[in-house]
């Protein structure tokens, strides 16, 4: 029996049912894990998406191309192959594309993590033959601290520096991240504020019914914002930009799971870092692939390698998926993407 | 244990001086002083030979993450850091963190200590495996630096005696070299060191040191030859040696003293006068030849020198000022009146104590030293520029990076005033060479492939000819990184074989001939002058090139 999805130049491929997923080229039919860049690109004719993703799939994509949807866990027929979408916990909107035909089922993760977050539809496993994971922090170093402790470290950081007089600076990435640690922010500590890309995708979440604490723009020409209380949400290329000028004396931080390692802490310079990640962490990756029984896994981005290669050795049939996002801490995506699977180094950069 | 697992973050997460020195001051002033003792130990970099052995510790540590050896490896090549990798696999606590409360002393008394008198490897086991049951990952990472002895957190021994000079209300000099000589290992030792009586032993305090500027304008354009005093500029470590009293100090440029790591040259010192203070320069020299520059840093690497190591590298340190005389600081004095003084402290030249040519590396021929250990860094006498600059073309044969110009008339200024001090430094030489081989660097580069090993033409194939660690910008760094994930070919360990794509210019400061390399040739101080983006690997050079460079080194000597 062939593989009911196959790897093209175009990116993951079901021929049966004639539709990509996540296509890093134009296509005729693509299905979108999530709005994150290295995942959705414009250009294709037509585009599905989980139900609560589709306002930011369209800021991404762009106006014209058509975006069916479909609610989680309700399945559709695309040429006869049987296509549904599961809560992937990522960000607003992600989702885990099942495709079943002929008695073969295979889920394709896109990214995800397993931690609760108040942002986005919690993770649900399914049942599959043949899973594709993600596996940007497929290294058994990565294990995230509790949500609750990094809320309180960001918390009492924000309280020190506004006791100082200094504004708190955290960059985030705009879509998904900002809003996650907007969610973990105490705003009786003051005011928090957003840059105009975080901010337009914080509309997008309140719209979907997302709860988060109140949060300003900041004005165009302002002189001065914030009063040396302020929590800024920005995004990474903000970082070093005359934008931050109007807040005064500035801690900046970055969060990111990245920052777990204390030589990308060192080397990005900022004042603290703090381990936020909307991928699962190692515990999390084995505990996704076991609670789907399937016998055949298929890794890709980032540690794709080591990860198959434990799976093998623990008598699963794995291989690392080649696609353009390939190789450790992946280094390929060029444009302005925001989403931690870029690298290491290049959010600020 | 807590105070100071704080204080190793505090340090890890900043990186201003200011703001380092703050975090040790509070923990200096608040620490118990038993505590104090030991911390000082660690943050001086004080060896005492690792607990427990890390291939072990790496095995156990994979026990009981329940991971596979080569895992871990490939954890720790990722994150540059083992005491960090291991700490982060090992599963979260199972027990509640008992240690945070007890004191680092009777943490080290009954963790570290105990695991040198360990019976056999499985006792060792049963301590580390119960500390790791009770310690979370931020205090196991700074727990597996005291087993192992390192605990670099870019803290210089110059900013441990800057706080506990604060702490004390002293001047960090004072403080400097109170820090010197006896480890402080006990709370009565620590109270000592922080008495704010100056003692006698106070007294040696370096000058701060004049440094010259690079000479970026033509030689002549600094007016008649006459004027200046022209020197080797001497491959070798600058110091300060200070003797007055009953002691002598020796001090490198960073202010941090080096008496036990160049003992002979301090014993040596005694001979002069007490109120004496010399500037100078320390170089290896064995059998009448200077060794290369690798050899001195060993030395001054070392806390403790060996007598093996005493002969095989012996050191001399050559004068070029006199600052103190009598007890009289001649920094004020011209240039002139002080060299003269010196000539008569100082009265043997150093090139008639060396014989000029390629520098040596081969073990000591018949172990003789005639035991002179100060020379006068000789002036090169020139009536004109272009004699100058004929002697300057000799540097690379004599083993010195060029020629010094010092105005006659001078004073001894402080740091870096343009003018009066100038480096005269020879061109390096270049190549063009094509990027074999990337490893990930560790620290503040842990993993970006940041270690390149570069290679050229010998007729149709590329051979490897220098490893190179700097040379471009951060940005770079991470553009080569990527296309070193891009274009691997094989990897073997953290060791990746990329498809050679990239071109940089090499520039190095001398090559020799060599039987330890692959190429025959070995190349001196390599480091990436700029990446070539408008050349291709075809265009690289040839190993040809780079013989022809020590055809014609050897025959200028020849001709010198």
């Amino acid at each position: 029996m062939p593989d009911l999805l196959e790897l093209t130049p175009a990116g993951l491929y079901c021929p049966r049912g004639d539709f990509y997923i996540d296509p890093w080229r134009r296509v005729g039919r693509a299905i979108i894990t999530h709005a994150h860049a290295d995942h959705a690109r414009a250009g294709s004719d037509r585009y599905l998406c989980a139900a609560p993703g589709k306002l930011v799939l369209r800021t991404r994509i762009g106006s014209s191309a058509p975006i069916d949807t479909l609610p989680y866990g309700e399945s559709l027929s695309i040429n006869g192959v049987e296509v549904s979408l599961h809560p992937a916990g990522h960000v607003l909107g992600s989702a885990q594309v099942r495709v079943s035909h002929g008695g073969q089922t295979w889920v394709v993760t896109g990214d995800y993590k397993l931690e609760a977050d108040p942002t986005c539809a919690a993770f649900e496993p399914v049942r599959c033959d043949v899973f594709v994971t993600e596996s940007t922090f497929g290294l058994p170093v990565y294990r995230w601290p509790d949500p609750a402790s990094v809320a309180a470290e960001i918390n009492a950081w924000w309280r020190a520096n506004r006791d100082a007089g200094r504004s708190s600076v955290i960059f985030a990435y705009a879509l998904g991240k900002a809003q996650r640690v907007a969610a973990l922010l105490d705003p009786s500590i003051g005011p928090i504020v957003a840059h105009g890309a975080v901010m337009k995708m914080v509309e997008h979440y309140r719209a979907s019914g997302v709860r988060l604490p109140p949060i300003d723009r900041v004005p165009p020409r302002a002189r001065r914002v914030g009063d040396g209380r302020a929590m800024v949400l920005a995004p990474p290329s903000a970082a070093g930009s005359r934008w931050l000028r109007v807040f005064g004396e500035t801690s900046e931080a970055m969060a990111s799971g990245w920052m777990m390692l204390r030589g990308v802490r060192r080397r990005r310079g900022f004042d603290r870092g703090f381990v936020v990640s909307d991928h699962a962490d190692f515990p999390g990756l084995m505990q996704a692939i076991a609670a789907t029984g399937a016998r055949r896994v298929l890794a890709t981005h980032g540690f794709a390698d080591s990860l198959a290669r434990l799976l093998r050795e623990r008598g699963l049939d794995a291989a690392a998926l080649a696609t353009k996002f390939t190789g450790e801490t992946v280094g390929d995506s060029g444009d302005d993407d925001d989403d931690e699977s870029t690298s290491v180094d290049e959010g600020a950069a | 244990m807590k105070q100071f697992t704080d204080l190793y973050w505090r340090l890890d997460g900043t990186t201003s001086t200011n703001e380092k020195v703050a975090a040790l001051r509070d923990y200096f002033a608040a620490a118990p002083h038993d505590d104090a003792a030991v911390a000082l130990g660690v943050l001086s970099g004080g060896r005492h030979g690792r607990a427990v052995s890390l291939t072990l510790l790496r095995q156990w540590a994979a026990d009981a993450a329940g991971l596979p050896a080569w895992l871990l490896e490939e954890s720790y090549a990722h994150v540059g850091d083992l005491a960090e990798t291991i700490a982060l696999v090992l599963p979260p606590p199972a027990e509640e963190a008992g240690d945070s409360e007890s004191s680092l002393a009777a943490c080290m008394q009954s963790t570290v200590q105990a695991l040198r008198q360990a019976a056999d490897d499985d006792a060792k086991r049963a301590i580390v495996e119960a500390v790791w049951r009770r310690l979370a990952a931020r205090e196991r990472i700074v727990w597996h630096k005291l087993l192992t002895g390192g605990c670099r957190v870019g803290v210089s021994k110059t900013l441990v005696a800057r706080a506990l000079a604060e702490v004390a209300g002293l001047e960090p000099a004072v403080m400097a070299h109170r820090l010197m000589g006896r480890p402080i290992e006990t709370a009565a030792q620590f109270a000592t060191l922080l008495c704010p009586d100056e003692t006698e032993a106070d007294s040696q305090r370096p000058y701060p040191f004049f440094l010259a500027s690079p000479l970026d304008a033509d030689a002549p354009s600094l007016g008649d030859v006459a004027e200046w005093q022209a020197e080797w500029k001497w491959d070798g470590m600058r110091a300060q040696l200070v003797r007055r009293g009953d002691e002598a100090a020796l001090w490198s440029r960073g202010e941090e003293l080096m008496n036990e790591a160049f003992p002979e040259i301090v014993t040596a010192a005694a001979a002069f006068p007490a109120g004496t203070v010399l500037d100078g320069e320390l170089l290896a020299v064995r059998d009448r030849r200077l060794l290369p520059f690798a050899s001195l840093s060993r030395r001054a690497s070392r806390r403790r020198v060996t007598k093996q190591v005493l002969a095989e590298i012996p050191c001399v340190f050559v004068a070029y000022d006199l600052l103190e005389a009598e007890g009289e600081d001649l920094r004020s004095e011209p240039l002139a009146h002080r060299r003269a003084l010196l000539e008569r402290m100082v009265p043997h030249p150093f090139d008639k104590a060396i014989d000029t040519g390629a520098s040596v590396s081969g073990p000591p021929a018949d172990g003789h030293d005639s035991g002179q250990r100060f020379f006068l860094s000789p002036c090169i006498t020139a009536d004109s520029w272009d004699t100058l600059a004929a002697a300057r073309a000799t540097s690379r044969q004599r083993g010195v990076e060029g020629l010094m110009l010092k105005r006659k008339a001078s004073p001894y200024a402080v740091g870096r005033t343009r003018g009066d001090w100038w480096k005269w430094k020879i061109e390096p030489l270049e190549i063009d060479a094509v990027l074999l081989y990337a490893q990930a660097g560790h620290g503040r580069r842990a993993g970006l492939h940041t270690d390149y090993t570069l290679g050229v033409w010998q007729g149709d194939r590329l051979v490897p000819v220098a490893k190179a660690y700097s040379g471009l910008s951060d940005a770079e760094i991470v553009e080569v990184d990527r296309i070193v994930r891009a274009t691997t070919l094989e990897k073997h360990g953290p060791v990746r074989v990329v498809q050679p794509t990239l071109v940089f210019q090499l520039s190095f400061e001398g090559v020799s001939r060599s039987t330890r390399h692959k190429s025959g040739v070995a190349v001196r101080f390599p480091r990436i002058a700029r990446w070539r983006r408008d050349k291709e690997p075809q265009d690289a050079g040839h190993l040809a090139d780079i013989e022809r460079m020590i055809e014609m080194a050897s025959s200028a000597g020849a001709t010198a």
